[in-house]
């Protein structure tokens, strides 16, 4: 069961608790982009094996969104980090290469 | 190939039964082939099996990184229908369940299929309007559906308890010649076929890299070393979006953990399958008497081919007031597998930014039943270079251009 600690309220709750919100830090194309950049944005997901940045919702909880750096092939979790950032923080990019040196951004 | 008959089974009890050859071969790889396909599962093994018996093409390798049918198809609660909604749709998955009627005859290989009648209960009022929907868009596809009362489904299936006070049963859609099969022996039954027609089926060996050359594609790397190829066809289900990013592209697909679990073996109790999207459940029972039960899917992208206990609970927990009797057995085994979701929840079969390069997936939670009709497909736009009718419209571009196979919003349907 995946247990994740929300930075907004700091209570560490299991996924019952949790709404997923798929990929983190995606970069949105809106009115006046190309066709390929709006296909790219809505539809077109990393979805990789291994390091995934993803959103998450407190849902039963403060309700907040935050985001978390998980594994999928292992469903490790190396951090959460708040939900006000464009890209994941120095602490956690430390925190995924000190268990998996090979990861490349 | 020795044909499989009572002849055979006759000849060999008189000899102790050691005359039987191995189903298919295990050759090395060779340099290269006309035409490689990713992915042993159901949808890459009838893919090759239509590109030979259709098309010809027998100079076919099927890798496969694990064993043959080992991903989801050797995972899954085995359900067979066509009662969509969508016109696409229901031809291809009508075309697929019209195959498996004669497919144990075809591939001279018993698949077990077993038209024993397929059950979607509505158990709102949005329900029973979608699926009163369904039915005449079925009437009109030439899909055999109808909308039947609960007092029938009561008679069909006396297990059930259609006055639940949170779930009623207030009818359902109707498919009796949709049912079941032995999930194995479809890939097993397509692999012989492949194997005595010619076609190589190489185990343990994983698909590392997708070398391309001017665009078009000119061969695999893999555990077993390079091997080349004129056409690439990549079918891997869960792991889709990891093989399309070796080629060079990206693609509209999560991947997910879907569940199923089976109970003790009990007497024969029920003899359709029923589903109820409501409630994220739908049972079986197998020939072995266990009850086949399929739930959820997790929410959220997971490789690690189990999921989340809570999901079982959710699924298990609501079905108990439909069927009451689930309360008293006990569940033996539960087990996952990954399955690639698509943003519209339909599936993809086609061309892609690589040349000679096809892709088939998205099948996600509901690809079993689709097998030998999307194997037939993806044959004739392998063959061709250019979909046939019924991959037209699950072509990879329907993404930008808006044009979604809506099932899963229009139908409400799970599997
Ligand atoms: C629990 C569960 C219940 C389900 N219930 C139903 C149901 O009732 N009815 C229904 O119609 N569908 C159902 N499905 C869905 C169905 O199982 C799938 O849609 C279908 O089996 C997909 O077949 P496939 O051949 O595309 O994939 P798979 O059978 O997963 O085959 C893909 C193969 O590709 C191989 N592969 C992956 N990467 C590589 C690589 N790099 N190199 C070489 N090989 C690779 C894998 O090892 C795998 O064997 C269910 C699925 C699950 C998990
Ligand atoms: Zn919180």
């Amino acid at each position: 069961m995946l247990t994740l600690t929300c930075p907004c309220c700091g209570v560490t709750a299991e996924e019952t608790e949790l709404a997923p919100g798929y990929e983190a830090h995606l970069k949105r194309f809106g009115p006046g982009s190309t066709d390929a950049e709006f296909e790219s944005y809505m539809f077109a997901r990393k979805n990789p094996k291994g390091v995934h940045f993803e959103r998450w919702r407190h849902a039963y909880g403060c309700g907040k969104w935050f985001l978390a750096a998980r594994c999928t092939a292992t469903l490790e979790v190396f951090g959460t980090y708040p939900a006000q950032t464009t890209e994941p923080p120095a602490a956690i990019l430390d925190a995924i290469r000190a268990r998996r040196p090979d990861w490349k951004a | 190939m020795k044909r499989y008959s009572v002849f055979a089974i006759a000849r060999e009890a008189l000899r102790h039964h050691s005359g039987w050859d191995r189903a298919w071969a295990s050759p090395e790889p060779r340099a290269s082939y006309d035409v490689v396909i990713v992915g042993a599962g159901g949808h890459g093994l009838a893919t090759a099996y239509y590109l030979g018996k259709n098309f010809g093409i027998t100079n076919v390798a099927v890798i496969e990184k694990g064993w043959l049918g080992g991903g989801n198809t050797g995972r899954n609660t085995t359900i067979i229908r066509s009662n969509y909604l969508q016109d696409p749709s229901a031809a291809i998955y009508e075309k697929a369940r019209s195959l498996y009627e004669t497919l144990s005859q075809d591939l001279n290989y018993n698949v077990m299929f077993s038209p024993r009648g397929v059950m979607m209960l509505a158990q709102t009022h949005h329900e029973v309007r979608g699926y009163l929907r369904t039915a005449h868009a079925n009437a009109l596809q030439g899909v055999a559906t109808e909308f039947i009362t609960p007092q029938r489904v009561k008679e069909l299936c006396p297990i059930m308890n259609i006055d639940g006070p949170r779930y009623p049963v207030l009818g359902a859609l109707w498919q009796p010649r949709g049912g079941t099969a032995r999930h194995d022996a479809v890939a097993w039954g397509y692999a012989r076929a492949c194997s005595a027609m010619g076609m190589h089926i190489i185990q343990q060996c994983e698909v590392k890299g997708v070398r391309s050359e001017g665009g078009a594609v000119t061969g695999v790397e893999t555990t077993k070393g390079f091997i080349g190829c004129n056409k690439l066809g990549i079918v891997v289900a869960g792991h889709s979006g990891q093989v399309a990013d070796m080629a060079g592209f990206r693609l509209p697909v999560e991947a997910v953990a879907l569940q199923a679990l089976v109970s003790e073996p009990i007497k024969p109790c029920m003899d359709v399958v029923v589903m109820a999207n409501t409630v994220h459940g739908y049972m079986s029972q197998s020939d072995k008497g266990e009850m086949v039960i399929g739930g959820g899917t997790d929410g959220f992208n997971n490789f690690t081919q189990r999921g989340s206990f809570h999901h079982i609970e959710e699924t298990l927990r609501a079905l108990v007031e439909t069927f009451p009797m689930l309360s008293r057995l006990k569940m033996l085994r539960q087990w996952g597998g990954i399955v690639d979701m698509t943003g519209d929840r339909s599936p993809i079969i086609s061309k892609t930014p690589l040349g000679n390069c096809f892709i088939n997936c998205g099948w996600g939670t509901g690809g079993f039943k689709a097998i030998p009709g999307s194997g037939w497909a993806m044959a004739e736009l392998m063959a061709k270079g250019e979909p046939g009718p019924l991959a037209r419209d699950f072509n990879l571009w329907r993404f930008r251009e808006g044009q979604f196979i809506d099932e899963s919003v229009a139908a409400g349907v799970a599997h």
